[in-house]
């Protein structure tokens, strides 16, 4: 109970660790990155103890409390004043549909102090840890502590070595309050955080211009959707009348709240998941984003910061529940977009010679995917695919690092990789793990829950969302070629880059077999109970979601076998007919050779009829013109309009400034002036010094005034 | 037709008090210029008493007078001091105050 | 001691500086050390006087006026000397009160040409009494005075020790607001003819008594409070200084010497939203009701407006003078919501302002000392040449545009809030777009601010500077003034209840004069 009701140590040992890096890193023995591992191992290892005793709440539920209301009093009474209340109660879930035995719904155990106030009102800042916010305190912690450690050897010699550690300490500490967060003020604090660590750690090597550029794309996108994130809030708060998650999302959940208000909230912080979690049309910054170190992608743009979006969803899911109908309609605005940007993000992986940029656009595929999961009312499949993409992807841009590191710091597959299986056995060994998890393969980790989203998309709703689960299901087959492809150029063939690769140190492998090893071992934290026995099937479900008043009361899909058989079929169709493509050299001449006799005779002898047809139609053409066709819709239309927006904004400043500031407002106050001064000039010229010229002037003036007098008298 | 007199002399003194104002560039006749306008005034004041049987009119004049002969003492003095700086007491060379 | 501090501590602490000035005035010029020290030591008496005053400060009745002093002044036209303070002007007292030893500092070791520092700091401290005086007077003439008071010094510190330019902008900067201020004399003397304050604690009909005036406008007709409002909304307004009345601000900043800039960004615009949280909004709720969405139009303009062209500077300071102008947009919007959050959002934001901007402006001022340029695209890798003063301003940036966790963000994101729902009587619809608009403007400040960082301290340093003997890291009188404006940055932003805590009461009290005129 010690670590959940005092959660907030967690993010505070990695702030700590900032400011003591910060000043005091440069003087110790290694630079400041022993204090950002000591620290973040600490929180990592804190994290751990609240996931053991938050599965110990959850197993063994505080003894009941005497009466629901009265605890609910009790906990308003106290909110006014500093409290400290772990609702170490348990209250009966009003008829849940499929928790019939019985559920006992698990509170979360919060604990807030007074933050600001106004309006006589005044604002909590607190911890709030359920389910959700463990395990994400699990996933943050312990890819930050690897990627720590590998950064170590990665970034060696790098003149900024200090600095980096104390930003990967302030992400860490960022995110980890983020998680954590009680209320939604301090979520968009955290968020921004996040952001701003992002932006740092991306331009870390900001000596080169790309560097900082793609830096600041980065932040101004992800701020285009803090407005949105910003203005849900406020509409929350002013529908609800607290910042509190737990007050809104009750009051969402139970109806209580306007469903206009509720779907422009929705829509609001759907700006903030598009930027945030690089979702198609906001999604160009990611792979530019790549510009920064490579433990800085895997920890940020993969595992943790770019799920921030995902996280935020769940954490207001009763919002989003009633705002956007996700119970009780067969598409919507979450979904829709979800299911875009995976198989946008897909498409896109194939065409780039850069690996990172190919992993990039795959974290926006699955990305894509929780989001789709979400919006379909799939919670528990997006919270676990965030869980297992989070190792996987993890591992895989570490081993890009890894790799890089051998070839001279290129990323570049075609011209500086490929047979480096013979090289590097260890990092070979680990991606291929990772990237047979990320295909959606069993029995390793993405499998398990990509099954999961797609059978969510097909069961549930009002009727499935049939859209979103052939995108899902087209995904995983282009998931399995372009991992496949990535793989062949990266490992296999011959070496095309000068010198002879080499394996990385420890500090290297030793993180990418831990991650290898959770992303093959990862899926089984939530067999469907099809397979295994109740005891251990959907143990994820039922430590992670949540039961209590706050969270709608969702339904689950149930496994498939078809299902499961269906999507495997898919994903090992994309690899085989990648694997055709690249490693057997089929059908390489296809697109030159033009000739239906041509054709018709390597359908003959391949045998591969409908690989054939796959290979020209589907991936050849995706492959082709279509992916080329939206990777320059991609390049040209929307990284070109948010350029654009960016430029024009400039622009229209600069017009504006030139022709409105200069020339109309300040040229009325400077035109008052310059008129008096023109009348001035004008009248000087009677003021000549000549005292005769005055006294004449004065004489005649008294004439013409003694005319008037005596014509007038 | 006492007083046409009066008026008819003062007129006359005041036109060539004008005229000196105006046409001599000497700033010592122009001085003397305005002396004679402030006397042409006098004799208007003392005339005009004299037939309304008013004793205003004289002083009046008496205050004229005195203040005519302080105008004359800071007058020539400051037209001395122009001459120390400027060997001259030509008024048109005078236009320091020019705009 | 508590009765001391209760009947002369404040008067102390408005008066102080000039006795300091008039001790140096009888020093001879050339003991220039000697000048330093004496204003040194005034200023952080007055400091020192403030903390004693906030010691003191019975944070329970934050929303009364304490140390409050009431004698008789101008009996003929009832003016008094009523000086006091509350929960509003507290906080922007103590943050004179700060910045002004800490430009006394910063400028220990160069003072801009023309050098005589004994000229330079006895304008200064005359300064910091018109400031302080501006924030502590209840009477409105007295106001006026110190209002006024401020001017002057401003106009010789600009005019003699700026830049190229400087009289142009001296000027524009003297007579632009003596013009606001010129009207906002005839309202003040609209509002001793026309209310009637026999009923209050004044008890006299005709009152320049801030205290008793809210209580005595009722009786004006609904027209003739708005005329009334609009000349203090000019008087005001230029000093902020809202859209369109900005154009002096960009000429004064860029010519004034660093230390002048950073007081007229830090203090002197803060006196324009003082007097409407102070003056105008109190006194004439009813016609504030009428004035806001202008006032919240003009400040959303303000804001977009500003960050435009903040975009099209070529030059740095310029560029942070219009980031002021999109700031106090946030800081106006929040007070034309005339509301509880919004206002409390407005002294956040100005406090928030005074500390972030000031920073800005010293940094501009070192490096213009460093680089004798403050031409953008001839800066560059500041981040190499003096990589401490290149997170300083990394800092300053990020609070400035706004960023969680630093002061600014607590200016404005509450300002925003506070305009989705306004006060009774004020258009939903209208205020919600300026809501949106205003948040736009956080993605424009993020980009110019950014961009500006990213131009001068990213990259490598251009030719001529490479090598620079010149560019020197941050020195010991430079770290000494910008330390607590750092802390007290981080601090804020942190725990942002140090301050709400503060003025809460106090803007309450204001709120429900505004809800009680809504409601009658």
């Amino acid at each position: 109970m010690f670590f959940l009701e005092n959660a907030w140590i967690i993010p505070a040992i990695p702030a700590a660790s900032f400011l003591l890096i910060l000043f005091f890193g440069k003087r110790m023995p290694r630079k400041g990155s022993e204090i950002g591992i000591a620290a973040v191992g600490l929180a990592f290892a804190f994290s751990v103890l609240a996931g053991v005793a938050w599965i110990d709440r959850v197993e063994n539920p505080p003894p009941a409390a005497h009466d629901t209301e009265q605890v609910d009093e009790h906990v308003d009474e106290d909110h006014a004043e500093e409290t400290e209340h772990a609702a170490a109660d348990v209250v009966q879930v009003a008829a849940s549909e499929e928790g019939g035995e019985g559920h006992h719904a698990v509170e979360p155990v919060t604990n807030s102090w007074t933050w600001w106030q106004s309006g006589g009102t005044e604002f909590q800042v607190g911890t709030f840890v359920d389910g959700l916010s463990v395990m994400m305190l699990f996933v943050v912690g312990l890819i930050s502590l690897l990627v720590h450690v590998y950064s170590t050897d990665y970034v060696r010699d790098d003149p900024r070595y200090t600095h980096f550690f104390a930003f990967l300490s302030l992400f860490t500490a960022s995110m980890m309050t983020l998680v954590i967060s009680e209320n939604t003020f301090q979520i968009i604090t955290a968020w921004e955080m996040v952001g701003v660590c992002s932006w740092v750690l991306i331009g870390h090597w900001w000596e080169e211009k790309p560097n900082a550029d793609a830096a600041l794309k980065a932040f101004l996108t992800n701020r285009v959707g803090d407005v949105g994130l910003v203005i849900g809030m406020i509409i929350l708060f002013f529908a609800a009348g607290s910042f509190n998650v737990v007050e809104i999302n009750t009051l969402a959940s139970e109806g209580a709240l306007s469903h206009t208000a509720l779907l422009a909230a929705s829509l609001c912080l759907m700006a903030a998941v598009m930027s945030k979690s690089g979702q198609f049309f906001l999604h160009t910054w990611l792979p530019d984003a790549m510009a920064g170190p490579t433990p800085v992608s895997a920890l940020l743009h993969s595992a943790t910061m770019v799920v921030a979006g995902i996280f935020m969803v769940a954490r207001m899911y009763g919002v989003f529940w009633e705002g956007l109908s996700i119970g009780t309609s067969s598409i919507n605005a979450l979904a829709l977009i979800g299911g875009v940007t995976t198989l946008v993000g897909a498409s896109l992986a194939f065409v780039q010679r850069d690996i990172k940029k190919v992993l990039a656009y795959s974290t926006i595929s699955q990305l894509g995917y929780m989001v789709m999961a979400l919006g379909v009312g799939a919670w528990t499949a997006a919270l676990f695919h965030l869980f297992t993409h989070a190792f996987f992807k993890a591992c895989l841009f570490l081993g890009a690092g890894s790799v890089s590191h051998a070839c001279h710091h290129s990323f570049d597959m075609v011209a500086d990789m490929g047979g480096l299986r013979k090289y590097m056995p260890h990092t070979f060994k680990t991606f291929m793990i990772a990237s047979v998890a990320l295909a959606g393969i069993p029995p390793l980790a993405g499998f398990w829950s990509k099954d999961e989203v797609l059978a969510g998309a097909q069961q549930l709703g009002d009727g499935g969302y049939p859209l979103m689960f052939v995108m899902g299901l087209l995904t995983a087959g282009l998931t399995g070629a372009y991992v496949t492809r990535m793989v062949y150029l990266t490992f296999f063939g011959e070496h095309r880059g000068h010198g002879t690769p080499h394996e990385s140190p420890k500090t290297i492998t030793t993180p990418l077999w831990i991650l290898a090893g959770f992303a093959a071992v990862a899926g089984l934290f939530n067999l469907p109970d099809a397979i295994v026995p109740d005891g251990i099937a959907y143990r994820f479900e039922h430590f992670v979601e949540p039961t209590a008043a706050y969270f709608p009361s969702i339904s689950h899909p149930s496994f498939s076998w078809g299902l499961a058989i269906v999507s495997t079929l898919i994903a090992v169709g994309g690899v085989a007919v990648s694997y055709g493509y690249w490693f057997q050299g089929r059908w390489h001449g296809i697109t030159e050779r033009n000739g239906v006799a041509r054709a018709g005779y390597r359908l003959l002898e391949n045998k591969y009829y409908l690989d054939t047809l796959y290979e020209t139609v589907i991936v050849g053409a995706i492959k082709g013109p279509i992916a080329r066709a939206s990777y320059w819709a991609n390049q040209n239309l929307f990284d070109r309009v948010v350029d654009g927006v960016g430029n024009g904004t400039v622009d229209g400043g600069r017009r504006v400034h030139k022709y409105f500031d200069r020339a109309v407002i300040d040229g009325v106050i400077n035109m008052s002036g310059r008129s008096a001064e023109g009348a001035g000039a004008a009248l000087r010229l009677i003021q000549n010094g000549r005292i005769r010229q005055y006294a004449s002037l004065m004489f005649g003036g008294a004439a013409i005034l003694a005319g008037v007098l005596i014509v007038i008298v | 037709m006492l007083l046409t007199n009066f008026l008819m002399l003062s007129s006359i003194l005041f036109c060539i008090g004008v005229y000196g104002v105006l046409a001599r560039r000497n700033a010592v006749m122009v001085l003397m210029s305005i002396e004679l306008i402030l006397n042409a005034v006098n004799i208007n004041l003392v005339a005009f008493g004299t037939i309304h049987g008013s004793i205003s009119g004289h002083v009046f004049a008496l205050f004229i007078i005195a203040v005519a002969a302080a105008e004359v003492g800071v007058g020539l003095a400051m037209v001395l001091l122009i001459y120390r700086n400027r060997s001259s007491i030509d008024l048109d060379d005078v236009d320091l105050l020019k705009g | 001691m508590e009765d001391f501090l209760n009947d002369w501590g404040l008067s102390l602490a408005v008066f102080l500086p000039v006795v300091g000035a008039a001790i140096m005035a009888l020093i001879p010029r050339a003991e220039e050390q000697l000048h330093k020290v004496v204003a040194l030591i005034t200023t952080l008496a007055v400091a020192g006087m403030g903390v004693a005053l906030l010691a003191n400060f019975d944070m329970g009745r934050s929303k009364d006026l304490q140390f409050v002093v009431d004698a008789s002044w101008i009996d003929v036209i009832n003016s008094r000397y009523i000086v006091g303070l509350d929960g509003i002007s507290m906080p922007l007292m103590l943050l004179t009160m700060l910045i002004v030893p800490l430009c006394v500092i910063y400028s220990w070791n160069h003072f801009p040409e023309p050098h005589n520092p004994k000229a330079f700091l006895i304008l200064i401290l005359i300064l910091e009494t018109g400031m302080i005086g501006t924030f502590a007077a209840q009477d409105l003439i007295l106001f006026f005075v110190f209002f006024e008071i401020v001017l002057v010094p401003m106009y010789f510190l600009i005019g003699v020790w700026g830049g190229e330019e400087r009289q142009y902008a001296a000027i524009k900067f003297f007579l632009f607001t003596l013009f606001g201020s010129a009207l906002m004399l005839v309202s003040f003397l609209a509002l001793y003819f026309l209310a009637d304050a026999s009923g209050t604690a004044a008890g006299v009909a005709n009152t320049f008594d801030m205290r008793a005036l809210p209580e005595a406008t009722a009786g004006i007709a609904l027209s003739t409070q708005v005329i009334i409002f609009g000349g203090m909304f000019l008087g005001f307004g230029i000093k902020v200084p809202m859209f369109p009345f900005h154009t002096w601000l960009p000429d004064a900043h860029t010519q004034a010497p660093t230390v002048g800039s950073v007081i007229l960004a830090a203090i002197l615009l803060k006196l324009g939203t003082y007097g409407f949280i102070r003056i105008a909004i109190p006194i004439l709720p009813e016609a504030a009701i009428e004035w806001a969405p202008i006032i919240g139009g003009l400040a959303v303009i303000g804001i977009i407006y500003g960050a435009l062209c903040c975009l099209a500077q070529t030059d740095m300071k310029r560029l942070i003078a219009f980031s002021s102008v999109a700031h106090m947009g946030y800081t106006m919007l929040g007070i034309s919501t005339l509301t509880d959050f919004g206002m409390n959002a407005a002294v956040f934001g100005m406090v928030a302002h005074g500390l972030i901007t000031g920073t800005l402006f010293f940094i501009a001022g070192s490096m213009k000392e460093r680089y004798h340029t403050l031409e953008i695209k001839r800066l560059g890798g500041l981040l190499v040449s003096a990589p401490k003063m290149g997170w300083v301003f990394g800092l300053a940036t990020m609070a400035s545009l706004g960023l969680p966790g630093l002061a600014g963000f607590w200016g404005e994101v509450p300002a925003i809030l506070a305009a989705y729902s306004p006060a009774e009587g004020l258009s939903e619809p209208l205020f919600r777009a300026y809501m949106v608009i205003a948040a736009i403007g956080t993605v424009l400040a993020a980009g110019y601010l950014l961009w500006l960082y990213q131009r001068t301290a990213f990259g490598t340093p251009t030719e001529e500077f490479v090598d620079d003997p010149h560019i020197t890291d941050i020195s010991i009188p430079e770290w000494v003034a910008w330390v607590p404006m750092i802390v007290l940055i981080l601090a804020l932003g942190i725990y942002p209840n140090l301050l709400f805590n503060l003025t809460d009461p106090a803007v309450v009290a204001v709120g429900d004069l505004v809800a009680a005129a809504a409601g009658s």
